[in-house]
């Protein structure tokens, strides 16, 4: 019974810290407090947040097995929904702020511009993920539910596309998150290689 | 000199004669009175209403009266609202200093400019290491407002005091040989955080350059002041070039070397990413940046409220002036 208050509690604790970075840039917005250029602001506040849930879900299985973290593993489901939502406000914020939803500009800005086209990409594929993180999904979806979401993976290298074609003067940024992504995609092949291996040696084994 | 073309003037502009007559026994009567004002204004600039909680920049002693006396040039103005003076002051591309927005405001504050040292060099006349204040004291500074479009497709509308690059460059006499004038800000990775970065995609020191006959056109300012003041460290103190129909990161800051040249000098983005930057960098709403399109920009300071979109113009409205600089050429070859 107190566990699972207790799970509770770290459950309404979780959804909302995610929240704090959206309540933190509307204060921003409301008390005018983000410079000269406040749409550009926000775009790019809520595009990193929207990248820093999707590196956090990912980074979750290498933590598990490096450190042994598996408590925020029962996190990643919100947290991949996170980024689901912050992606969605950061595309909402560049059509209203940016743009002003002119439609000719909006048209031209996914046809014409390569960057803004693999973001796009990314955030239309991160959907059907979206939709079908529930229990009831991944019950129907049995096996298929696990190859359907493993387009994380190339939706973490849309966004790192996407995050590069934006350079302009620094690549601390790419670096940075490349590192990182580098990291946790390489963790996932090596945890691979070694199953196969152990079941080749239990094959041999058993032979 | 700005002349103002013929064609230009449409017929509703033009006062009918009785209008004329009218105001001409009006202005009569008044011109006691007009003279009178006249003798009494000290100084034509605008005394500009700055926020008393954001900082001001004197600018040294010698400098400050040159900034008193300087007045507006009413051929170079612009009706278009100013950009406030907080966000000229705080929304700044200067990589030298960080390559946030807010950033060259923040570490730029210590940045002491004076004594400063320009070297003029190459095909010149007097070539020499100049001091600052001697370059400028000769000059009358003039205060022009002009439109300052950002590759980044955000433009402000800016009121500077400078002197046209043409008087200084007049000064030091290039000779015949002198077909490009060459720029170069400051390299002092101590006094310059931004340029001890591991990840900077520049190579410094910043440089740029402009073909001589774009240096001499009378658009072409050097600017010490912004505002009725001396330029802010972080807005390219103490001196920097304004050049108002090109992308902003032609006008460098804070200028240690004009050399004049023979040949077409490597400017600092066009080496960092031909493809996107070029030598010319004239502003044209019809060849787009190869990530982002330049037919329109965002004047800032835009509110959550108006993204203030407006067409971009070519040459950021000054083609009347500097449109027959390039003359038979193709410009979206020589972008």
């Amino acid at each position: 019974m107190q566990s699972k208050m207790l799970r509770l509690l770290q459950w309404w604790f979780m959804f909302l810290a995610a929240l704090l970075p959206l309540g933190w840039i509307s204060y921003n917005a409301w008390i005018f407090n983000l410079g000269a250029d406040p749409a550009k602001t926000i775009v790019d506040f809520l595009g990193q947040w929207a990248l820093h849930f999707l590196w956090i879900s990912l980074a979750l299985t290498p933590l598990k097995h490096l450190l042994g973290w598996s408590g925020l593993l029962r996190y990643r489901r919100m947290l991949g929904l996170y980024a689901l939502f912050y992606a969605c406000l950061h595309l909402l914020s560049f059509a209203t702020f940016i743009v002003g939803w002119r439609w000719d500009l909006l048209l031209q800005a996914f046809t014409e511009r390569p960057y803004i086209f693999v973001g796009a990409t990314a955030l239309l594929l991160m959907i059907p993920l979206g939709i079908t993180s529930t229990k009831g999904w991944q019950r129907r979806l049995k096996k298929r539910w696990g190859q359907l979401h493993s387009l994380v993976y190339l939706i973490s290298l849309l966004v790192m596309v996407h995050l590069i074609w934006l350079i302009r003067a620094s690549y601390f940024d790419a670096v940075l998150y490349g590192a990182i992504l580098a990291w946790m995609l390489g963790y996932r092949l090596y945890l691979k290689r070694r199953q196969l291996q152990r079941r080749r040696g239990t094959a041999a084994a058993g032979s | 000199m700005l002349i103002k073309k013929a064609d230009k003037i449409k017929p509703s502009e033009i006062t009918s004669e009785s209008v004329y007559l009218n105001r001409r026994r009006f202005m009569q009567g008044l011109a006691g009175t007009a003279a009178l004002i006249a003798a009494g204004s000290a100084r034509a600039i605008p005394e500009y209403d700055l926020d008393s909680d954001l900082p001001r920049y004197p600018g040294p002693d010698w400098l400050q009266g040159l900034l008193r006396a300087s007045e507006p040039n009413a051929a170079f103005s612009s009706q278009e609202d100013l950009a406030p003076y907080h966000s000229v002051i705080s929304h700044n591309n200067f990589y030298e200093f960080g390559t946030g927005k807010k950033d060259p405001a923040k570490n730029a504050q210590n940045f002491n400019t004076d004594p400063w040292k320009v070297e003029i060099s190459g095909e010149v006349d007097k070539p020499g290491v100049y001091n600052l204040e001697d370059i400028v004291k000769p000059h009358r500074l003039e205060e022009r407002i002009y439109r300052l479009r950002c590759v980044e497709a955000w433009s402000m509308v800016i009121p500077w005091i400078g002197l046209p690059l043409s008087q200084l460059l007049k000064q030091v006499g290039p000779n015949s040989k002198a077909k490009y004038v060459e720029f170069t800000t400051l390299q002092d990775p101590q006094r310059m955080p931004g340029q001890r970065s591991l990840f900077s995609s520049l190579d410094w020191p910043y440089v740029e350059a402009l073909r001589i006959d774009e240096a001499m056109n009378p658009l072409t300012l050097l600017a010490v002041g912004v505002y009725g003041n001396a330029l802010p460290p972080q807005n390219g103190a103490p001196l920097r070039l304004v050049v108002p129909w090109k992308y902003g990161f032609k006008s460098i800051k804070s200028i240690v070397r004009i050399r004049l040249l023979e040949e077409m000098p490597k400017v600092t983005w066009n080496e960092t990413a031909p493809r996107e930057y070029g030598f010319y960098a004239n502003v044209n709403p019809a060849v787009n940046h190869p990530r982002w399109s330049q037919a329109t920009e965002r004047r800032l300071p835009s509110s959550l409220f108006n993204p203030n979109v407006i067409d971009t113009r070519m040459f950021n409205g000054y083609a009347d002036e500097v449109a027959h600089l390039y003359a038979g050429m193709d410009l979206k070859k020589w972008f």
